[in-house]
């Protein structure tokens, strides 16, 4: 049976998953990026031959997130793609008829407003984490609830308290405040939720025609809470999908799949790839006043891949 | 006397010799690097933008070199940047340097002011010495600016990587030695010569995008992370609004702004600041040619590109043309900037393949 792998690679995780050509999902993997993209590429790669052994044959390979290039020369991609698009061509194919894509991940957040299947406009945030999985990781570690209750403490509340929602340190202060004042858990969960979702529609969802159906995606979509906070400032229907934690991964191994029928081959290094040795090494190369921070990575002592630089000096390797 | 002034672009290589042609000694601005800026956002005030910590960066770079005098821009109406020279002014005489800051302002606006001021740097000159520099000044800016907007065209068609780059930097250095009209003149038959050796694919057929925003990070390839060239080595034709001739044309003598402003005027029809205006009516006017995008480029917080992106809103609706704000400020990673531009090329892409009636 044929198979396509889908790696994303976050900031803050790593997910990878393997279709079939009826869009089966045969293995899905969620993890942790700990700062260490190249062993959590190389362990996903390693749970994922656990998963499906020789039941399938990897056809296609692709890679997304923040860091595909160093993925995409560990496991060796046929396509390497901006999630912004992978993220799209998942909900596009997983939910017909959505026009617009709510993203909230580790670090950024994104909104991308599709019309008849194609992006027409996206926004990701640019300076602040305010509205973002990190932000709200860090508060419930402050009220010492765990973050998969979160969501559902939101719920409970009977009168939710205003958060400043604007930025992560006003916000945080101004929950201190509250706390002390007496109000309950609960009813802090709840404006906090609100104040994130506030941010965002101020921030990335500024001057976006935001129109249903309305998928809401990335590891803060599992919080109910934040879910519900969307369904109220919004006044529509929010669809999670399924796979809403995989669906940029899923996304860019069907583009690892349109890849095959159209070329027939693939450059993928076998699962053998988690038993590599990389290396990347680093230096400031001094030929001009640029001083380009070149990235070297070697696999099993010789140089597979360098980038870095602005001239062609280093393309070469 | 040692003179700097900023680093935009390729202008340097005409400045430095506008100054040696008078009889003084040029300290070359460097090209804004990641100590620039360091050195920059630690003596400007926390929320300067981007150019007025970029440009303090690179005034303190050359005081080590041993500058004294500036020669800066000024400027008029609600852009701050009006002001900046005067406060790098005394930000610098604060941690002691001795400079002399000349900012010249529109001549149209200060005409006395301006030649008090001209004459400070052409003082000792005949005016006919000084006539053939400020000329041979303007071609030599003219022609940077005509084989720079080249590189653009055919980078998008180049068959071997970097070729193009390769070429450029090697014609800045021909047009840097050419110091009278007619030798600047031949640098360019030599460079043009050059750039249409590259060996091109013309089968392409790259899309189009203009870049619109605040002047110095449209300018300034090391502000706004070199995005022509990138563009232009992701297969895309960018072509941007400003060139450093136009504004000094529409600030002195000529008026070459007033069809950007009519276009503008359906949706923006006062002063804003900075290139508020011009950024709305450039966005009209690249809808109306046919352009598969728009890329909007504003320092972060910039006042007068916050005000036309709101327009904007509006004008790529109407006109259906797709536009990408990115706002610029300290970050030095790439991946940002580049998961955007990739994302945003996709889009366009089939965009034109839905015009094209392609099923995607």
């Amino acid at each position: 049976m044929r198979a396509y792998l889908g790696v994303d690679v976050g900031s803050v995780s790593t997910k990878l998953v393997v279709i079939d050509d009826a869009m089966n999902i045969l293995s899905s993997i969620y993890t942790s990026t700990a700062g260490q993209p190249i062993r959590t590429v190389q362990d996903g790669l390693k749970a994922v031959e656990g998963e499906i052994g020789n039941k399938a044959e990897i056809s296609g390979v692709g890679v997304t997130g923040s860091g595909r290039e160093i993925a995409s020369i560990i496991v060796g991609a046929d396509v390497v793609k901006n999630e912004i698009t992978s993220h799209a061509v998942a909900a596009s194919y997983l939910v017909p008829d959505t026009r617009t894509i709510l993203e909230i991940g580790g670090q950024d957040s994104k909104i991308i407003i599709m019309r008849n299947g194609i992006v027409v406009d996206f926004a990701m945030n640019t300076v602040c984490a305010a509205g973002t999985g990190s932000f709200l990781d860090h508060q419930a570690q402050r009220l010492g609830i765990p973050i998969e209750e979160f969501g559902g403490l939101a719920l409970k509340a009977d009168n939710p308290v205003r958060i400043a929602g604007r930025c992560s340190v006003f916000a945080e202060s101004d929950m201190i405040h509250k706390q002390q004042l007496g109000h309950s858990t609960e009813n802090i969960i709840a404006g906090l939720c609100e104040a994130l979702v506030r941010n965002y529609l101020n921030n990335v969802g500024k001057g976006k025609e935001i129109k249903s159906k309305i998928v809401f995606q990335g590891g803060v979509a599992a919080n109910i809470g934040i879910k519900a906070a969307f369904e109220q400032a919004l006044d529509q229907e929010i669809i999670v999908p399924e796979h809403y934690k995989i669906m940029g991964a899923i996304g860019v191994a069907l583009l690892a799949r349109d890849h095959f029928k159209k070329h027939e081959k693939t450059r993928f290094k076998g699962f053998a790839a988690s038993g590599f040795a990389y290396q990347p090494k680093s230096f400031e190369c001094k030929s001009c006043s640029n001083l380009c921070e070149i990235i070297q990575i070697y696999q099993d002592g010789s140089l597979a891949a360098r980038w870095g630089g602005r001239c062609g000096k280093w393309d070469t390797l | 006397m040692k003179i700097t002034f900023p680093h935009m672009g390729t202008s340097p290589i005409a400045f430095r010799m506008l100054i040696e042609k008078l009889g003084h000694q040029a300290v070359m601005p460097k090209r804004p690097s990641e100590k620039t800026l360091s050195l920059g956002s630690h003596y400007a005030p926390e929320f300067a933008c981007l150019p007025f910590k970029i440009l303090l960066g690179t005034y303190l770079e050359a005081l080590e070199e041993g500058a004294e005098m500036v020669i800066t821009s000024g400027g008029l109406g609600p852009c701050r940047a009006g002001y900046y020279a005067v406060l790098h002014d005394k930000i610098l005489k604060d941690l002691g340097y001795h400079i002399d800051f000349v900012v010249l302002e529109p001549p149209q606006k200060r005409a006395v002011d301006f030649l008090k001021k001209l004459k400070k740097i052409t003082s000792g000159n005949s005016m006919s010495v000084v006539w053939e520099a400020l000329s041979t000044t303007w071609t030599k800016i003219k022609v940077l600016d005509e084989i720079e907007s080249m590189t653009y065209e055919i980078r998008p068609f180049e068959v071997n990587k970097n070729e193009t780059t390769k070429i450029f930097e090697e014609c800045l250095k021909i047009i840097d030695a050419a110091w009278t009209k007619e030798q600047i003149l031949s640098s360019k038959g030599k460079c043009l010569e050059l750039l249409n050796s590259i060996p091109v694919d013309a089968a392409r057929n790259p899309l189009k995008v203009g870049i619109i925003g605040e002047i110095y990070v449209v300018l300034e390839p090391a502000a706004n992370f070199d995005i022509q060239r990138v563009l232009g080595e992701m297969g895309v034709i960018a072509r941007r609004s400003i060139y450093l001739l136009d504004w000094t044309k529409d600030n002195t003598f000529f008026k070459g702004e007033e069809h950007i402003k009519h276009a503008a005027k359906p949706y923006l029809n006062q002063m804003v600041g900075g290139h508020g205006t011009l950024s709305v009516g450039n966005t009209v006017l690249y809808s109306r040619e046919g352009y598969d995008g728009v890329i909007q480029l504003a320092p972060f917080a910039c006042i007068p590109e916050i005000v036309s992106k709101s327009i904007l809103n509006k004008v790529t609706k109407d006109l259906d043309i797709p536009l990408l704000t990115l706002f610029l400020d300290e970050q030095t990673g790439k991946a940002g900037i580049n998961t955007r531009l990739e994302a945003f090329v996709d889009l366009m892409y089939s965009k034109r393949r839905l015009k094209q009636g392609v099923v995607v």
